[in-house]
């Protein structure tokens, strides 16, 4: 290569060096301001919510635009981490966005999210007290819970029989060969990571918490070899069809999140064919959060936002569509019987009592990853 | 290229106003030669700097990305630069799935070829009306759209689909093969089988069959002459036929997301993954730059060899 | 015996058999799919009798609106741009002799070479770091409809200049040479001559630009933001959330737009006959 074309790339490495180095941080502080100035009800702007999919009743979202007369930009996102990635990125404008528990532990320590300004949100008083100052985000500066739920197993009756379950199931159904090979190539999984491993923790006796408080990289290795050892049985790893593969008769034992079944039940009408258990070995509690990123412009419609759904028949309104349990105390008297009386929905005290919420991975989270590859062959 | 001819041969621009032709000769030619070269230039500009400024600057942005750090919680620090990601790459787990997304891209290239040479011999050698009719039907799943392509057969193999029930109805039982690696295969066969028929016709197709006839004259039997003259006659569409069919199924994202099911961990899903579940930016780079460094590598080498046509 | 095959012979007949084969598997899966995107019943495998419903379904759809309005923009400004940029490269490394044109000659592959996703990766962090630099002397961007453009244009430059350079090389340069001869401008004598020769290049470079712009999944979903969902990442949305009729009523509609756009093509170049020179363009053959 010529002299002149070396001397070229060093000037762009030397280009790209610094633009690497540029920028960065983006003024937080700015945003701290002026969430700190907005007033109840105020908006600044067309709001641009980043949410999970079929996470919302659409009805909400345009009587939300209609009595404020903004423009909802509504976007869907399929985890946690892919929506961190978005933010993280910066390039893309979200003023509101829903992360998970751990997600919102993440998110703060990465300095990702803006203050709340809970004056600005009236409707903040109906949370109820188990959902304040959670141990994600121990002052309650940075989220307010939108939606919380469990994770466990859907299956169809039948094979409930056929396992003799009805009355004690267990994750035995997709991790112990015995009893899951009758079913081979007619179970899924979350394709996640943390939940994948969690449920392996869970059948294997660990708690998940103090595997992760402790930095246990052995148990989260043995539950990656199990993971492993059950992945020929698998019909596939799904995040998001779970429910519809279950009442569509692709699969007959699916792994997922509770209100997604209950979606899936109702509109298929399959209420009678289906069931979505907790196992006795206990499962995963999540709460989805709604947080303002850093990537906001609309700082006031955020908190405009919140209030609105925090408000007692929205929260309800919400809850009646999604299945989900609502952390929006004052809301309870609006919500159908069917969904309160749901023991899969609002758990008793003792089966709550086996339920942990996953923490932030740390150092560990890689070590999921890792396994969770590995596992899927 | 049939451009072999310096600029300066070619013939001058401009012409120069009635009179002074003789006089300065020999300072037109040479300016002529400059505009000439300042005009190539300009051309060739705007394609020059988008380029650069969109795949040569960024191919360095994501190498310095590459040797970043990962914070615990995940997010990339551009400070403490290390080789971690580079060494993370000769885990088992790493060099298993670059080996497995290599068979996979290889037996994809290999049964196309296979597959496409005779195809495209017998379309060539149709009469002249025959063979565009049945060009124009390779053409029109080269042009539809390759997801849609690729969905077709998730919907084929689909449990509740036309196979399954017509297996089911036949008695046969159910055949699963949606979400296996078999699944990958078919779809990427499916979706790169054109890019391999349409070099291949291009070379067959302009072969001089002389050099064939010739062969059959001085008695070699059908098979020789087809492996002594037919064969390396053909070699640039069998090499750009493989590039053009090796390259996208080694990285292929879309077609193991939707009929591996997950479960068939590719390279281009992995890099993916670094990106939106892992939040290992420097890997990811990582592995990007080692992808590009190899195509990189086949081109120069492409280039060097002097071989004209890709 | 002009091929070396003889007509009739067991070779050619298990050849002609390969060729049925393969065209089968062309076909079965996209008659399929068109077939069961009538069928009235939700199940998919399952023939229920005829209907359009998916249809009427998908066309009530704003959300399929809006993505094929968003797709369509793209489309439209990505190859109207590269190209005019790919055939201005193609002219001058055809044509010329300049400082860097065998940088520019080496560039041009980069895009075919690179796999998607690493140029998707590319494209990302090239966003990220240059807003992130914008953004430090205040203005907000924000990835959208235009980094999606502005990608596309990336990678469709090389392609549309392959064809062309393709065609340029078929050309028979007597006649540009009769042109200058005749008092011809460069300029004139480009736009009489070498543009009308090599405008079926050119616009096979352009089809060939739209439909990896409408194809492309992976770059976009990469650098698109809120609200600029196009057509390819919402059907992939869509697609990995399972089957469904709609999908299939949405997948014909797209094949028969494309076999649309083919067949306008094939007849604007003055019929079929020009397909098999497509086709060596195409492959820069």
């Amino acid at each position: 290569m010529k002299a002149r074309s070396w001397r070229a790339l060093a000037a762009l490495l030397a280009l790209s060096l610094v633009a690497a180095a540029c920028g960065g941080d983006a003024g937080d502080g700015d945003l701290n301001a002026q969430a700190a100035a907005c007033e109840p009800g105020q908006v600044d702007g067309d709001l641009s919510f980043y949410n999970w999919a079929e996470y919302i009743d659409p009805d909400l979202v345009t009587a939300f635009e209609e009595q404020y007369g903004i423009n909802v930009e509504y976007t869907e996102y399929e985890s946690n981490e892919s929506m961190l990635a978005q933010v993280e990125a910066g390039g893309a404008v979200y003023d509101l966005v829903v992360p998970s528990d751990y997600m919102v532990d993440t998110m703060r320590q990465e300095n990702l999210l803006v203050e709340i300004n809970r004056d600005a949100v009236p409707n903040a008083v109906n949370v109820g007290a188990p959902f304040e100052n959670p141990p994600y985000d121990p002052e309650g500066k940075f989220s307010l819970p939108y939606q919380w739920g469990t994770t466990g197993i859907g299956v169809s009756y039948t094979a409930l029989e056929e396992l003799g379950m009805e009355d004690a199931p267990s994750w035995a159904m997709i991790f112990d060969p015995d009893m899951s090979s009758a079913f081979s190539g007619r179970i899924s999984m979350l394709d996640d990571a943390p939940e994948a491993i969690s449920a392996a923790l869970k059948y294997l006796g660990y708690s998940i918490v103090d595997v992760i408080e402790s930095q246990n990289e052995a148990a989260v290795e043995e539950a990656g070899a199990l993971l492993k050892a059950t992945n020929e049985r698998l019909a596939k790893y799904d995040s998001v069809n779970f429910g519809d593969d279950l009442v569509n008769g692709e699969v007959d034992i699916a792994h997922g999140w509770s209100g997604g079944f209950f979606l899936s039940f109702d509109e298929a009408d399959a209420w009678e064919d289906y069931a979505y258990v907790i196992p006795v070995e206990g499962g995963v509690r999540w709460v989805d959060n709604m947080s303002i990123p850093t990537t906001a412009v609309a700082v006031c419609s955020a908190h405009t936002m919140m209030d609105f759904l925090l408000d007692a028949e929205r929260g309800a309104q919400l809850t009646n569509w999604t299945f989900y349990a609502s952390p929006n105390e004052a809301a309870t008297p609006f919500i159908t019987e069917d969904i309160i009386g749901d023991p899969a929905i609002y758990p008793p005290p003792e089966v709550e009592a086996n339920l942990e919420l996953i923490p932030n991975q740390g150092e560990l989270a890689l070590v999921f990853q890792d396994q969770f590859t590995q596992a899927k062959g | 290229m049939t451009s072999t001819l310096a600029p300066e041969d070619e013939a001058p621009e401009e012409r120069p106003p009635e009179g002074t032709e003789v006089i300065a000769h020999e300072g037109l030619e040479a300016r002529a030669a400059i505009a000439e070269r300042r005009r190539g230039f300009f051309l060739g500009l705007p394609a020059m700097v988008y380029l650069t400024l969109l795949f040569v600057f960024p191919f360095f942005i994501v190498g310095v990305y590459s040797f970043a750090t990962r914070s615990a919680t995940g997010s990339t620090r551009l400070s403490d630069w290390n080789i971690d990601s580079y060494v993370k790459l000769f885990d088992p787990l790493v060099v298993g799935i670059v080996w497995r997304s290599f068979w996979i891209a290889l037996l994809t290239t290999v049964i196309c070829l296979v597959v496409a040479y005779p195809f495209a011999y017998y379309i060539a050698t149709r009469s002249r009306a025959t063979r565009n009719v049945l060009l124009v039907f390779v053409m029109i799943p080269f042009w539809s759209n390759f997801l849609i392509r690729t969905y077709a057969w998730r919907f084929l193999l689909g449990s509740d689909g036309p196979i399954a029930q017509a297996s089911e109805a036949l008695g046969l039982g159910t055949i699963r093969v949606l979400f296996t690696p078999v699944a990958v295969a078919i779809g990427l066969i499916y979706g790169f089988l054109p890019f391999m028929i349409l070099p291949l016709y291009a070379a067959i197709e302009r072969m001089d069959w002389r050099l064939v006839e010739a062969a059959r004259d001085l008695y070699a039997d059908g098979w020789t002459a087809f492996r002594k003259v037919t064969l390396p006659l053909t070699k640039s569409g069998i090499l750009a036929g493989s590039l053009l069919v090796f390259v996208p199924s080694f990285g292929a994202y879309v077609t193991p997301e939707i009929l591996g099911g997950a479960k068939t961990v590719m390279l281009g899903s992995y890099v993916v993954r670094q990106f939106q579940q892992a939040r290992n930016w420097p890997f990811g780079s990582a592995l990007s730059i080692v992808i590009m460094v190899i195509m990189l590598a086949a081109l120069v080498a492409r280039q060097r060899g002097g071989a004209k046509e890709l | 015996m002009r091929f070396g095959i003889r007509p009739g012979s067991t070779l050619e007949r298990a050849m002609a058999g390969n060729a049925w084969f393969v065209y089968a598997f062309f076909y079965a899966p996209i008659i399929t799919l068109v077939i069961f995107s009538f069928n009235a019943s939700s199940r998919v495998g399952i023939w229920g009798g005829l209907s359009t419903t998916w249809y009427a379904n998908i066309f009530r759809n704003p959300e399929v609106w809006d993505a094929l309005k968003n797709s369509l923009v793209v489309a439209a400004v990505s190859t109207v741009v590269s190209t005019i940029i790919g055939t201005a490269a193609a002219l001058a490394i055809d044509r010329y002799r300049f400082r860097g044109d065998r940088a520019l000659d080496g560039i041009l592959y980069l895009p075919i070479i690179i796999p998607d996703v690493t140029m998707a990766v590319m494209m990302l962090l090239f966003f990220a770091r240059i807003f992130a630099f914008v953004d430090s002397f205040g203005p907000r961007l924000s990835l959208g409809l235009g980094t999606i453009a502005l990608s596309h244009i990336a990678f469709n430059i090389s392609f549309v200049a392959v064809v062309v350079r393709a065609r340029l090389g078929q050309l028979d340069r007597s006649l540009e040479e009769a042109a200058r001869d005749l008092y011809a401008g460069p300029w004139e004598t480009f736009r009489r001559v070498t543009l009308p020769l090599i405008m079926p290049g050119v616009l096979g470079g352009a089809l060939l630009a739209l439909t990896l712009s409408l194809d492309d999944v992976v770059v976009t979903a990469f650098v698109a933001g809120p609200g600029s969902t196009t057509l390819p990442v919402y059907v992939f949305g869509l697609v990995r959330r399972g089957v469904s009729p709609e999908i299939n009523a949405l997948s014909t509609v797209m094949l028969v737009a494309s076999i649309a756009l083919v067949a306008g093509s094939l007849l604007v170049q003055r019929g079929p006959g020009r397909t098999s020179e497509l086709a060596h363009e195409i492959t820069h053959e």
